[in-house]
């Protein structure tokens, strides 16, 4: 009996911390836009779901498996993440009205995303099909799922890559920087706007991968992306704003409490004790786990 | 002389505006889930109604009046239901209304409903008015009087028939209207049988991973295992089973989306083993001959439109629906609320998913709910349920085609 208690003690965190992972991938693009930048890109989601269909295309006619698809594909969704940001700069950030009339455009995008997938797709869930789908490896007790176990590590590749990115390389720090003191960086010689921009895009970027994390994982439709609006920025502000490590320590503590209460105390509490958690952290440590 | 001008011009007048009256199309109302959750079988159903205005306007109408929709795109929220319905009838001014598809959205109208005295056929609630129990509410749904009930009967039927008898049981689902309901009916079961009830829990419908929950239940070796999932979750809960490896004697009972293609396509053979409800299946197509008519040209359309290209679950029961409510307006002559009401609660009609009558609440006279077990698929193709082959009917008696294949895990071998 104490065996089975410790096995399912060990399995519940073993899969929070992987559907941590899947946290982390969906919101480590709003930890730049939102946390670093200060565009509040409330359809960060649609674009998952865009990211999402995309692979599951590719997925469906030619076999190809979605993760690596996303890869390839990240350049377009940092095309479009670059005259989303365009879009949003000319119209609201430049005169000043990117606060509520942003956050209504970025709302705008993400109906128009949702309605154009819905048209062009139509609503039934789909889900994409890969060699580790149903597959699952159990070690000494402990369940390692493939749709999650895969992306977990490639979430984890891509946030300690953004990291990387983000402290070693000088368009990096010129991101670090812009979140800090946009006219300070002007004064260097460097255009915050061409900055922010390229930023922007790069958060689009990490949309796309995310949503071939998702499709791997469960069964998608348009407006499935509403769910986790609340998600991606609660781990951002758990987190830290503007921190990648934040973002994905916080998305695995996020992940572990889901998993845990719902093994332990029953499903319906897991989101309660999430966003408590969130509350208790911010209570004494308002500017998030790593943030500063 | 003057008074017979306008006593004559009187009676002209009343007999043009019948004239133009009975010209007028007859507006049907209705939310209907186009986009969210439920939007899968929202636009089947959709499909099955608007064959079946095409196929009443095609013979003249109703009462001479063509058949006309107005309806909007629920979202498959609840909370937008009645706003929604309050337009349909004091901005569009329809004659008729009915329900959009599934209990979340039915619950919501039924207070406006009330309100209006409207007689409200509704599609695929389950128990939404056992609250209300508004007189002039219908349910084209085949749950029985007692819906939750006569709902998860079949699934306690065939468990109780197998031997030995089972014991414990664990029952979960998601935290909605229809899960809810279904599981207050198992409770039902579960007491009358004298089952001990190891895990009883909900689940956020958002949730992402299933498998803490399908092991905290693997925890507590229950023998029968039953899930009130929608599509999304049943999905969820059908793959952390496989990953958990699941040891159960039955498993699943009320998983909303087994009975459409795409996660049919989806799960393939994890499906192997899983007892659940159905509607229709093609092994017992001879007992539902007039299903072939609706279903093949149900097919036609929705391949065209990217929904369920199999439509075994609710375009039939939409094209009834539809069925029922014209031989209503047509027997009573007209859109009187409170007569189509009463012609309904009476009278025992003819549609494509055969006799129809209705229980004092407004629901089937008697449950029809097949509970089947899935086995022998191998693949993620279409092909393996467009014919029969992969299901066995196990209850009720009159439509069984075979035994429970149990304990659920041997089935995987």
């Amino acid at each position: 009996m104490e065996a089975a208690s410790i096995e399912l003690f060990v399995n519940a965190i073993v899969a929070g911390l992987l559907l941590g992972g899947f946290y982390a991938a969906v919101s480590v693009g709003i930890s730049i836009s939102f946390g670093m930048l200060d565009v509040v890109n409330i359809a960060h989601p649609a674009f998952i779901i865009l990211g999402s269909y995309i692979a599951y295309t590719v997925n469906a006619r030619f076999g190809f498996d979605p993760i690596l698809t996303s890869v390839v594909l990240s350049p377009l969704f940092f095309a479009l993440g670059l005259l989303l940001y365009r879009i949003y700069y000319l119209c609201f950030e430049k005169r000043g009205q990117e606060s509520l009339r942003g956050l209504a455009f970025f709302f705008g995008v993400l109906f128009i995303t949702e309605v154009t997938l819905v048209l062009i797709f139509g609503v039934d869930y789909v889900q994409a099909r890969t060699a580790y789908t149903d597959a699952t490896e159990r070690i000494a007790g402990i369940d390692f799922p493939l749709r999650l176990v895969v992306p977990f590590f490639v979430s984890l590749a891509m946030v300690i890559g953004l990291q990387f990115f983000l402290t070693r390389t000088f368009f990096g720090r010129a991101v670090l920087a812009v979140a800090q003191d946009q006219l300070a960086l002007r004064l260097m010689g460097v255009d915050p706007v061409r900055v922010k921009g390229l930023a922007f895009a790069l958060s689009i970027a990490t949309a796309g991968v995310a949503g071939a994390l998702l499709i791997v994982i469960l069964p998608v439709q348009p407006s499935i992306g509403r769910e986790y609006i609340g998600l991606v920025f609660a781990v951002c502000v758990l987190g830290g704003m503007g921190s990648i490590w934040g973002t994905l320590v916080g998305a695995l503590v996020l992940g572990t409490a889901e998993s845990f209460t719902a093994t332990f105390f029953g499903p319906s509490w897991a989101p309660a004790v999430s966003f408590g958690l969130l509350l208790a952290t911010l209570a004494f440590r308002p500017a998030g786990l790593f943030g500063r | 002389m003057k008074f017979r001008s306008m006593l004559a011009a009187a009676l002209g007048a009343i007999a043009f505006s019948t004239t133009v009256a009975a010209q007028q199309p007859l507006k049907i109302g209705f939310g209907m889930s186009l986009t969210g959750a439920l939007a899968g079988n929202g636009k089947a159903a959709l499909i099955a109604m608007e064959q079946w205005r095409d196929d009443v306007n095609a013979k003249g109408g109703i009462l001479g009046r063509k058949v006309e929709y107005v309806y909007y795109d629920d979202q498959t929220q609840p909370a937008s239901v009645p706003a929604l319905y309050t337009k349909l009838m004091d901005v569009d001014k329809v004659d008729i209304v009915v329900s959009g598809y599934g209990t979340a959205v039915i619950a919501p109208a039924i207070p406006v409903m009330m309100q209006r005295n409207m007689c409200f056929m509704t599609l695929f609630g389950l128990n939404p008015n056992g609250k209300f129990n508004y007189d002039k509410y219908f349910q084209i749904m085949p749950a029985g009087p007692q819906p939750g009930v006569g709902w998860t009967q079949s699934f306690f039927d065939v468990a109780m028939a197998m031997n030995p008898k089972p014991k414990t049981v664990a029952i979960v689902g998601a935290d909605a209207e229809y899960p809810h309901n279904a599981l207050d009916g198992a409770r039902v079961h579960i007491k009358k049988h004298g089952l001990k009830i190891v895990y009883d829990k909900t689940y956020p419908p958002n949730t992402v991973d299933y498998a803490p929950i399908v092991r905290a239940i693997q925890a507590t070796n229950p023998d029968l295992v039953y899930v009130a999932s929608y599509p999304p979750d049943t999905a969820g809960m059908i793959r952390a089973a496989n990953e958990v490896g699941l040891k159960t004697r039955m498993f699943g009972g009320g998983m909303v989306g087994l009975q459409y293609a795409s996660l049919r396509t989806q799960l393939g053979p994890l499906l192997n083993g899983v007892v659940n409800y159905e509607m229709y299946a093609p092994e017992v197509s001879k007992k539902f001959p007039f299903l072939e008519k609706i279903i093949g040209k149900y097919q036609e359309r929705a391949v065209k439109e990217g929904v369920d290209p199999l439509g075994y679950y609710l375009p039939p029961y939409a094209y009834a629906m539809m069925e029922v409510l014209g031989q209503a307006i047509t027997a009573t002559k007209g859109t009187d609320q409170a007569k189509l009401a009463e012609y309904i609660h009476k009278t025992t009609f003819d549609t494509v998913v055969g006799k129809v009558a209705f229980a004092k609440n407004g629901e089937w006279a008697s449950s029809r709910v097949l509970m089947v077990q899935f086995g022998g698929i191998k693949g993620n193709s279409l092909d393996e349920w467009k014919g029969p082959g992969r299901i066995t009917v196990l209850g009720p008696s009159e439509y069984k085609t075979g035994n429970v294949r149990a304990p659920f895990q041997d089935n995987r071998k």
